[in-house]
């Protein structure tokens, strides 16, 4: 698989260490009243779709840059990356 | 018909034209007391001892495709009870016993083989690991030997003991574990199941459940709506995408797992063997095909094939090990759908929602659990209780913390 780096161009998926759901970005707010049983589902559970996913891919033997890439998960065609700062930027 | 050397002798005199198909292939009842999703093995095996063991007489099993055409047909046939914790070893233990008496209970050869597995030793350090497991399943009841290097050495002579990077210091033994033909599971527990009355109905997807007020009344299927008093879900790959339909997030992702098969060679390779050092492990089929396999691709998949890079990784494996295994040809390879859970160990428990039960999170080593998980799936959908040697395996262990993490790794599946 090769993955679309926005900086770096088309890298092989080798060059990266998987993750997993890209939902792992957002830990669950440690003061809140229900903190306990969010941070069970955020740690344990996961949606875990046939189909399009998004999720975390660290650059390890590259730029050392964390990556949202969008991918299919019932044919491996990746659709799209992002840089994970640029995913958390927009959505703050 | 029943199986017999007396028969097979009779059909080879008289043109083999008495043989008769193994199972019915009914249309699907309105309704059943029990409904199992998924003919895998572990589905069948639970009808079947639901049938033979609990009494259960309305029983049937929805398969999307064809039974055994999921990972029951697509694994290294693998099976071992060699476990370090608590909360599994026994469990793995109970299914070894199983295995044991598997084809007088079923009366079909299975080819049950106790060829032994070795686990190679490289390090200090690794083979005061293994000793400690070891004698965590002598503790079980299960057996388990310390092998030295000389042992060893006579045992499986073209091991490359010597390897620079990784020497080879010995092993731990399980005599007892070895593989099984595949197939022959789950044609066993298909037929054992249909002779005791259980409905095998193939070409029958779950496209949904029926739930009103918290309780499961049946299943909506490629075949129309089948009612069930309890729903017994054993999907393996699939478990997240069927248990999301009952609206559902499991403590699992689905991973694509591959295997390999060499072309067939002269009996060189005496039972199982699993590098140390890396991961590779390799078993001689009875038709000479050297089968073997190693990581999971490691990103979730539910594609049923694996990429490159792994094959590459497991072939190297396996040429550090046993540099003989240049000179064969392999002949295929293939990917499976694995349910990796987040610590590594299995499911099997009631669910939220009444008269929905779950069995699942098998990971990459359900094959060898498929008796004792059809044994214990069924007792839980029978009695509503869970058998002893599954009171680990339950949903809320993860709210409790009581996981059961094997490699001490956390909650990273593709690490597992
Ligand atoms: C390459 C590979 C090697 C392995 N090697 C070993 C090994 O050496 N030892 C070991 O112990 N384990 C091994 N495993 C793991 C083992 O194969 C599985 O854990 C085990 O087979 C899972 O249980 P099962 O047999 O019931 O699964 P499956 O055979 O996958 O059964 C699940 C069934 O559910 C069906 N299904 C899915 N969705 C639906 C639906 N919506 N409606 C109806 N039916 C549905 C599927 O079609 C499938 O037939 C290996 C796995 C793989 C992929």
């Amino acid at each position: 698989m090769l993955i679309p780096h926005p900086l770096l161009g088309l890298r092989d998926s080798q060059e990266f260490t998987y993750f997993g759901d890209a939902s792992l970005m957002w830990r669950p707010d440690p003061e809140a009243p229900e903190a306990e049983a969010a941070f069970c589902e955020y740690v344990f559970l996961r949606d875990n779709p046939a189909g399009v996913h998004r999720e975390l891919w660290f650059h390890e033997q590259g730029d050392r840059s964390w990556l949202v890439v969008t991918r299919d998960t019932t044919t491996h065609e990746i659709l799209g990356a992002e840089l994970a700062s640029d995913v958390k930027g927009a959505a703050q | 018909m029943k199986f017999s050397g007396f028969k097979v002798v009779k059909e080879a005199l008289t043109g083999h034209k008495g043989w008769r198909p193994l199972w019915r292939n009914p249309d699907p009842k309105p309704a059943y007391d029990i409904v199992i999703v998924g003919g895998g093995g572990h589905g069948l095996a639970t009808a079947f001892y639901l049938a033979k063991t609990f009494g259960a007489l309305n029983v049937a099993v929805l398969e999307k495709g064809w039974i055994g055409s999921g990972n029951a047909g697509r694994n290294t046939t693998i099976i071992r009870s060699n476990y370090l914790l608590p909360g599994n070893q026994p469990f793995y233990e109970f299914s070894m016993k199983l295995w044991e008496t598997l084809e007088q209970d079923t009366n079909f050869n299975s080819m049950v083989s106790q060829r032994g597995i070795i686990n190679l030793i490289h390090t200090d350090g690794q083979r005061d690991a293994y000793r400690r497991r070891g004698n965590a399943m002598r503790l079980s009841g299960a057996d388990a030997r310390l092998l030295s290097r000389d042992e060893l050495k006579k045992m499986v002579p073209f091991l490359n003991c010597d390897n620079a990077r990784f020497p080879i210091k010995g092993g731990l033994m399980q005599p007892r574990a070895g593989t099984a033909r595949h197939d022959g599971v789950v044609w066993g527990y298909a037929r054992g199941a249909d002779m005791r009355g259980v409905d095998i109905i193939q070409n029958c997807e779950v496209t949904g459940f029926r739930i009103e007020d918290g309780r499961v009344l049946g299943v909506e299927t490629s075949k129309g709506f089948i009612g069930a008093k309890k729903v017994g879900v054993s999907v393996a790959g699939s478990s997240g995408r069927v248990m999301s339909m009952a609206g559902m997030r499991l403590p699992i992702e689905s991973h694509a797992l591959q295997a390999f098969v060499s072309e067939g060679l002269k009996p060189t390779i005496p039972g199982v063997i699993t590098f140390g050092a890396g991961h590779f492990y390799v078993s001689q089929s009875d038709k000479g095909g050297l089968v073997f396999g190693g990581d999971i691709d490691g990103y979730n998949s539910y594609a049923q094939r694996g990429n490159l890079p792994v094959v590459e990784d497991v072939l190297e494996g396996g040429m550090a090990l046993m540099p003989m295994i240049g000179r064969a040809r392999l002949l295929r390879s293939w990917g499976g759908l694995v349910d990796m859970s987040m610590d590594g160990s299995p499911i099997i428990d009631k669910t939220d929602i009444d008269g929905l039960y779950f069995n699942g999170a098998w990971c990459y080593g359900g094959f060898k659990a498929t008796p004792a998980a059809g044994y214990t799936f069924a007792h839980l959908l029978a009695t509503d209780r869970p058998h002893e040697t599954v009171t680990a395996f339950r949903f809320d262990r993860f709210n409790r913390g009581y996981v059961i993490d094997e490699k001490g790794v956390g909650a990273q599946p593709n690490l597992h």
